[in-house]
This record gives structure tokens, C-alpha cells and sequence, in this order.
């Protein structure tokens, strides 16, 4: 009986050892490291939580009213159907023929467009073919009869169903896929 | 004398022509709009705003024919107008036209002047139509999936049973002749005093040496390895709080990285994105298809629609709007250099035009995110020696490739060799 025990016990410890190391490879825990002090950071890190501010995480929104350096002018209208109405009709493209640059343009409408709105601008995109999203209309599309400022105006703020892209396309890129949205448009009337 | 049973015989006759006619005419002209037609048409041209059963942008469409009908006396001239030109029906001064326009936020429905009569017949005509019953995917599925399971488990069962008995056959055999070898007189047991085989063993002085060596070299290699693996995190798959399928969205919806993670493009990090850019779609993606939601259940045990709803509550959107109410996703970070590496996403993907994929693995497959690639330096000035820079139509690089090509004596120029090895590249 003594003898039993003392073979059940060795068992056992093997049995917790070999636990242990095969818990130790789980793949969702981050692994050990050497020095930690050396890999975290002293400074803030992007989404990093923190007390310093109310709500608790790093990454804030910049204050109201603030202006970036460089090149930037504000968008002023509103996100109204009197707003849309105003762009629609008198908002241009303040980038000049030089400065249009279909090639980016492009680049960065199938990314950001041409998924729903197809690389055409037909509104055949990836996702309105495989029935995910519907009613994405031609871009010649005779009720909605998309101009510059309307185009602009709606990637700033999205409208019904379409979101904002205003976080995603900065203003010279906003001003870039206007471009080729109305390239797109003439295509199709074509 | 006439029977009775036939008197007025030719009025009733007459009467049921009658009604025959008008339940077939009246049906007929139910019938008139072509349901097909009027989905492909709804599809294209309501659904970014309207539901069948659920308002979205604007009220749930179904029967609404006869709803305006019933409930607001609405005629289909009326219909027509509002389709065509909503705006101008509101202005005209139409009483359920400013109801309706104040009820739904005052969002301006966008003109049709291109559909026809007969297209908003075959519009009306969809809406009317009683919804397809629901898809029995549950039983089908089931059926088709459990099938092979079964009949797997029958298979491998069988042979378990079939074995077994095998077993016990050449065990029943043995001690037969064995029995039969005791009857004859036979000695079948022959046994011979050996030493063990580990006493001999230890006499061999020799063996035990190599032996020695032996495993002090193995445990050698395996300390090192386990020494060289400490702070790498290949394989890093944490649980996540929103359970994200990269592989329905990047690999089956063919999404393009940057659409979500754009500021990989312009800045130092490739962004988590923002709940925002979830609900660029996801505001009309409620529910995934039923076979996706199949899929997810049997293969990942992964309830896909209560994901959905988790991103719901953490954006807080009740299904027509935004409520206000937001909660931060705790996303768990994967990729993570230590402190004293500096790297750049945009210098990678906008500069260098690298796919994401080099680094990041067949993101597009993955039902679960993790770590592809080691992330050591190692790992890093590899890819810098084998990997040539685009030099071609950049500015930045022209009088520097001149330089260098010159002096290497070549005209493809790895990135080692404009520099990328240099310690202060990445560490500062």
C-alpha cells in the first residue's frame, strides 16, 4: 500500500509537470521577456488606457477649434439638406488641373469606394454583388445628379447609408477621389 | 315539368362566371407588377435606405401600398409623386407628406424621376409579395453535415470492434497451441539466465560516455532554443473581445487592409480602426447570411449576429440610430515591437509599396488573428538585404541611386545597401 502511494504520487507530480508545460505554449498569452523595463514604454503609447485623462485612454480627440499646420481650410457647411443643396450647387475643386492626380485617385477610390461602389462606379461593388449591401446607385444616376460639391460634401459627411470618410481620406485625398468620381461619372455617360 | 334543382339555372351559372371573373381579374391585377423585376429594381434603388421588415434610414416598405391605402387614404398617384419627387410633395404642402418627412429626422429622400409607372408597379408589387419563408438551413445543414461525421465514426468503430476481435482470435490461438504443445510434451517455454540489460549497459564504460555526451549536448540544444524564443511572440492569438473574422471580411467581402487600417498609409501606426468605419457597413449589416451564420457555428463555435450586436451596444446604435451611448472595445494588441525599436507602417506600405501581407501572413485566411512573422531583428535585416528598393518614378531617391549604383557597381539596390542596416535606422 506504502508503495502504491509513493508510485501515485510520482505520477501525479509528472502529470503536473507535463500540465505545466504544455500550458506554459498557449498561444494566447504573450510570451516571456527579458528585460521588460526595456520593451515597455515610458511615454504613452497610441491606445494606450491612462488616468491622465476623464475618460480613461490615451488617444484623444483634439481639442474643439483646433487647426492643423500646413494647408488646411475648414469645411463649413453643414451637415444639412440645406448644406447639401448649398455644396451641391456651389462647392468646386480647389485643386487645378496640374494638381488632379487620377492615378492616386484611383488608388484610392478602389480602396475606399469601389468595394460598394464598384471600380467602375456603377454601383456594382464586391460587396452589392454578393448581396451584402444594396441600392448603391450609378454614379449617373439621373434623380441623384451628383456634382463636385455634392460629391465632396457627402464623403465628408456620408449620407443615409453611406458613413463618413472625412477620418479616413484627408482633405487633399477627399479632393483627389472627387476628381475621379466625376472621371468615373463622364465614363458612364458616355 | 322542370326539376327543381336546375331552376335558374342560366343566372347562376351566370352569377359564379362572374365571380370566377372577378377573383381572376382582381388577382390579375395584384399580379400586374412583375415581382422579379421589382426586387433587381428595389435592390438597386430603395435598399440603401430601405428594409422590408425593419425601418433603417427610412420606414420598413412592406405593403406599403396597402397600408397607405388603408390607413391614410393614399392613392397610387400620390406614391407616384412622393417617388419621383419627394421634395416637391413636401413643399406642395401635402399633409402626410411633411408627417412623414418630420417623423423621419427630415432626411430628404432622393428623387426617381427615371423610374417608370410600370416600374413602381413592379416596386409595389415586391413589397406586396409575402416574404420567402425562411431558409431551412438548420435541418440541411445538419443533414448534410452530419452525414459523413457518422458514418466516419461508424467506420472507425467498426475497425476498433474488428481489431479487438483480431486480438482476442490470436490470443484464443495461442493458448490452444500452446495446450496442444503441453499434451505432446513440448517445452515451449525456453529460458536462459542473461544479465539485464541495463546492468550490461553500465559495464560498458564506453556507451555510458557517449551516452553522457549525448544528452548533455541534447539538453544543450534545448535550452538554447527555449533561451531564443523568450520575447517572441510568433503565434500570439488572444481572445478578443469582438470575435473579428478577418477572413470574411479581407478574404471572402475581399476588403482592402487600408480601407479599415488607413492609417497604416499615412502614419507611423496601422490604426485599430474606429467603430466608425465597423458602421460604414454594418449599419445596414445587422445579420450575417444564414449559411454564414452556419458556417461560424459549426466550424468556429462562433455566434457571428451576437457579435454584431456586441459592436452594437459598443457604438451605440439601436437599429435606426446612434443612442450616444459608447463603451470602448478593448481591442488586445498583437503586433508589438519593444520600446527600442522604431518602426514605420507608412515608410513600408506607402513608400516601399510592400503588400501586407509579407509581414503580416495570409491575414485574409484567418479566422483568428495572430502573430505571422517573429518580428526579431533578425527577421528585419533579412527582408532589408533581399529586398530591393522601388526606386523607379521617386524623386526622393534619384540622385542617392546614382550615387550608390555607382559605387556598388549595380542597379538594383537592396535596402541594406541604401542603409537599412544602419543601428540608428531604427534605434535612437
Amino acid at each position: 500500500m506504502h508503495i502504491n502511494m509513493k508510485i501515485a504520487t510520482k505520477y501525479i507530480v509528472v502529470a503536473i509537470l507535463l500540465v505545466g508545460f504544455t500550458s506554459c505554449q498557449k498561444n494566447s498569452r504573450p510570451n516571456y521577456q527579458y528585460m521588460p523595463n526595456m520593451y515597455e514604454p515610458i511615454g504613452y503609447e497610441a491606445y494606450q488606457e491612462s488616468d491622465a485623462f476623464a475618460n480613461g485612454v490615451e488617444a484623444q480627440l483634439p481639442a474643439e477649434g483646433s487647426i492643423p499646420r500646413g494647408n488646411f481650410m475648414p469645411y463649413e457647411i453643414e451637415d444639412t439638406n440645406e448644406g447639401y443643396e448649398l455644396a451641391k450647387a456651389s462647392l468646386t475643386n480647389p485643386l487645378d488641373s496640374t494638381q488632379v492626380d487620377f492615378v492616386r485617385g484611383k488608388e484610392l477610390y478602389d480602396v475606399y469606394c469601389g468595394i460598394c461602389h464598384g471600380n467602375k462606379g456603377n454601383g456594382q461593388g464586391k460587396l452589392v454583388q454578393r448581396e451584402k449591401i444594396l441600392g448603391v446607385p450609378s454614379y449617373d444616376d439621373a434623380g441623384r445628379a451628383i456634382t463636385t460639391g455634392s460629391i465632396y460634401h457627402v464623403i465628408y459627411y456620408g449620407k443615409n447609408t453611406m458613413g463618413s470618410y472625412a477620418n479616413q481620406l484627408n482633405e487633399e485625398e477627399r479632393w483627389q477621389v472627387t476628381a475621379y468620381v466625376e472621371k468615373l461619372k463622364a465614363e458612364l455617360e458616355k | 315539368m322542370k326539376h327543381v334543382i336546375y331552376r335558374n339555372l342560366t343566372s347562376r351559372i351566370l352569377s359564379l362566371g362572374f365571380i370566377i371573373l372577378l377573383t381572376v381579374s382582381t388577382s390579375l391585377s395584384a399580379q400586374e407588377g412583375d415581382v422579379a423585376k421589382g426586387k433587381s429594381l428595389f435592390n438597386a434603388n430603395c435598399a440603401a435606405c430601405h428594409k422590408l421588415n425593419k425601418p433603417m434610414t427610412g420606414p420598413a416598405l412592406a405593403n406599403v401600398e396597402q397600408r397607405l391605402i388603408e390607413e391614410e387614404g393614399l392613392d397610387r398617384e400620390w406614391i407616384n409623386n412622393w417617388i419621383r419627387n419627394s421634395s416637391a410633395l413636401i413643399k406642395s404642402g401635402d399633409a402626410y407628406a411633411n408627417k412623414i418627412y418630420n417623423e423621419w429626422n427630415q432626411v430628404a429622400m432622393n428623387a426617381f424621376p427615371q423610374l417608370s409607372d410600370q416600374d413602381i408597379t413592379d416596386i409595389l408589387a415586391y413589397t406586396a409579395a409575402p416574404p420567402p419563408a425562411p431558409v431551412v438551413v438548420d435541418a440541411g445543414a445538419d443533414a448534410v453535415v452530419q452525414e459523413p461525421g457518422i458514418s466516419n465514426d461508424l467506420i472507425l468503430g467498426a475497425l476498433a470492434v474488428l481489431f479487438a476481435l483480431l486480438a482476442l482470435a490470436l490470443v484464443l490461438v495461442k493458448r490452444t497451441l500452446n495446450r496442444f504443445a503441453e499434451a505432446k510434451g513440448i517445452d515451449t517455454v525456453i529460458e536462459e539466465k542473461r544479465t539485464p540489460i541495463w546492468k550490461a549497459f553500465i559495464q560498458n564504460q564506453f556507451l555510458v560516455l557517449v551516452t553522457a555526451i549525448f544528452f548533455l549536448l541534447a539538453s544543450g540544444y534545448f535550452v538554447y532554443g527555449y533561451f531564443m524564443q523568450v520575447g517572441i511572440d510568433q503565434g500570439y492569438e488572444p481572445v478578443q473581445p469582438i470575435h473579428y473574422s478577418h477572413r470574411i471580411h479581407a478574404g471572402d467581402n475581399a476588403i482592402d487592409c487600408k480601407y479599415c487600417h488607413s492609417s497604416a498609409r499615412v502614419s507611423k501606426h496601422s490604426g485599430i480602426p474606429s467603430l466608425n468605419i465597423c458602421m460604414n457597413c454594418h449599419k445596414a449589416i445587422g445579420e450575417v447570411a444564414a449559411e454564414t451564420q452556419q458556417e461560424g457555428l459549426k466550424e468556429y463555435g462562433v455566434d457571428y449576429n451576437a457579435e454584431i450586436q456586441k459592436l452594437y451596444e459598443a457604438v451605440g446604435w439601436d437599429g435606426t440610430g446612434y443612442t450616444g451611448e459608447t463603451q470602448p472595445v478593448k481591442w488586445i494588441r498583437i503586433h508589438n515591437l519593444p520600446d527600442f525599436a522604431y518602426f514605420n507602417h507608412s515608410q513600408h506600405v506607402s513608400v516601399a509599396g510592400l503588400e501586407c501581407q509579407t509581414c503580416h501572413g495570409p491575414v485574409e485566411e484567418m479566422e483568428i488573428m495572430y502573430q505571422h512573422s517573429p518580428l526579431t531583428m533578425g527577421w528585419c535585416i533579412n527582408c532589408h538585404r533581399e529586398t530591393n528598393v522601388k526606386v523607379k518614378d521617386n524623386g526622393y531617391y534619384t540622385k542617392i541611386h546614382e550615387q550608390l549604383s555607382k559605387k556598388y557597381g549595380v542597379e538594383q539596390l537592396t535596402a541594406a545597401q541604401m542603409g537599412g542596416l544602419e543601428c540608428g535606422k531604427c534605434h535612437y
